[in-house]
């Protein structure tokens, strides 16, 4: 058994033993889906957009699974509060593999959050266009969940304290979320904006999820795919480059 | 097998460690003495790779620390001060994360486990998460945990912190015990000089960052002229009450004031 394989389950066991917490993180997202979806919906119909519910839905579970990954990227601070991060850093395993299993481990608990929140959509209402383009989508999942999950364990290896959290939360990971079109299509937007959210790496997400779930594309899957996997690279390697100068 | 040399650590203005010197002899028992806020968990800390030397060598099993320090971390184990284990894990979880970092093999693991959870009486407990689990209790776990692979060096820091008479002695049997029978050097630092003298062939006492004696109980004795090792290390150290907080403080006042009269 090896340490990677022990650290993602080690995040596995803290989600299945954290019930409230699910439960609790599983509370916004059900929020703008059912809120925004059917409060929007009849605007958005007249505009001649169709179904606001079928439309969100990509975006809600993105949004999912984007809060749920850099959460448990940034567990690494609470690990320093408590203590349990000297015990990774002082054992005999190669940094980028404590890295790597923290942040596989925290993938695949926001992989988990998103199916749940797809499943809540799918009770309300949404409608997958094309089944076969299924396994397609949660390999989009799987990609936002791993960048951004990279993304949390680079700024927590960064930042030393939990004051830094509620700073990136409203500095980062808020725009990063509002500006990725998972409330609103990205066509026709004023220049400024359409700018800014094409250099939001959850736009790439979001549209590769609602290409594959809906058929709806702004940017293309090839372009989504590339830019996702260029860049969840790039942050894993800067993650595990700062993880590796952590001191305590 | 630990050897260092001119170690500094500083942390801004304030050397926490300050020159020091050593040498731990493969098979030896050495402990740190030192008021609060001596610099004996910042020498532990260098000597385990979890914070870089602002200055100085230090070997370890003849590996440069700073150079290997993967390598290094094979080579100890380490029971920490404050607290280090993963409360929403069960005991018997955070066993096996740290068997699998160790390498140690499963069977070795499973077995080893048993016996030294009976052995600190957490075995029923074992099931349970550890953030349900009393200060001493956990205290238990982090030294059972660190005696679960054997190491060729083992770091206690301050280890019987808290803990009832009987564990206490249960721990300094059991360390003997390896350090005997397997050859672990062992580095200790403690409060309790009654401990060092049981446990520890040589003693180094520090203060203010920098070590001002070292030697057998005995020659700690001698060297003072006095009767027993509590008034060697008064005599040593000085009878003034230390606040660890109160070099925190002045350092950040220290700061403070260079904030705002600016680099003059």
């Amino acid at each position: 058994m090896s340490a990677i394989y022990i650290l993602w389950l080690r995040e596995l066991r803290r989600y299945v033993r954290s019930r409230a917490q699910v439960v609790a993180s599983l509370g916004q997202p059900l929020l703008y889906l059912l809120a925004l979806g059917f409060g929007l919906g009849p605007v958005f119909q007249r505009a001649g957009e169709g179904s606001y519910v079928q439309f969100v839905a990509p975006g809600v579970i993105a949004m999912t699974v984007l809060f749920s990954a850099v959460f448990s990227g940034m567990g690494l601070l609470w690990d320093r509060q408590f203590g349990f991060l000297k015990e990774t850093l002082v054992a005999p395993v190669p940094r980028i593999q404590v890295m790597l299993g923290r942040t596989l481990g925290g993938a695949t608990v926001a992989c988990i959050q998103g199916l749940l929140v797809g499943v809540v959509a799918f009770v309300a209402g949404f409608r997958v266009v094309d089944l076969r383009a299924l396994p397609l989508a949660l390999v989009f999942m799987g990609l936002i969940a791993a960048l951004f999950s990279a993304l949390g364990t680079a700024i927590g290896s960064a930042i030393e304290n939990i004051q830094g959290f509620q700073l990136t939360m409203n500095f980062l990971v808020m725009p990063v979320f509002f500006l990725s079109g998972a409330l609103f299509p990205l066509d026709h937007l004023p220049r400024v904006l359409s700018v800014i959210t094409r250099v939001d790496p959850l736009a790439y997400g979001v549209d590769g999820l609602r290409s594959t779930l809906i058929g709806r594309a702004e940017f293309g899957l090839a372009l989504d795919g590339a830019v996702l996997v260029v860049l969840g690279l790039v942050l894993l390697w800067t993650g595990s480059y700062l993880f590796r100068k952590i001191e305590v | 097998m630990i050897r260092v040399e001119n170690l500094v650590r500083q942390f801004g203005d304030f050397a926490a460690v300050d020159r020091i010197s050593f040498e731990v002899g493969a098979g030896e028992i050495f402990a740190f003495l030192g008021p609060n806020g001596a610099g004996k968990t910042t020498t532990i800390k260098m000597l385990t790779t979890l914070l870089r030397p602002t200055a100085g060598a230090i070997e370890i099993d003849g590996l440069d620390v700073a150079r290997h320090p993967h390598e290094v971390r094979r080579r100890f184990g380490i029971v920490f001060q404050d607290p280090s284990l993963d409360g929403d894990m069960t005991a018997e979880e955070n066993m096996e994360l740290h068997g699998v970092f160790y390498h140690v093999p499963r069977k070795v693991r499973v077995e080893r486990t048993e016996r030294l959870l009976r052995l600190f009486e957490l075995w029923e407990r074992r099931r349970d998460v550890v953030k349900t689990f009393s200060g001493g209790m956990k205290r238990r776990l982090e030294i059972a945990r660190g005696l679960l692979h054997t190491p060729k060096i083992l770091f206690l820091d301050e280890p019987t912190l808290g803990l009832d008479p009987q564990t206490r002695n249960q721990l300094w049997t059991h360390v003997k015990d390896l350090n005997q029978a397997e050859g672990v050097t062992v580095f200790l630092t403690t409060h309790y000089m009654d401990e060092a003298e049981r446990v520890a062939q040589r003693i180094a006492i520090m203060d203010h960052g920098k070590i001002v004696a070292l030697g057998s109980p005995q020659e700690l004795k001698q060297q003072t002229g006095k009767e027993s090792l509590e008034e060697a290390f008064l005599a040593l150290t000085g009878e003034t009450i230390r606040d660890e907080s109160a070099n925190v403080s002045r350092d950040q006042l220290k700061m403070m004031a260079k904030m705002w009269s600016g680099r003059r």
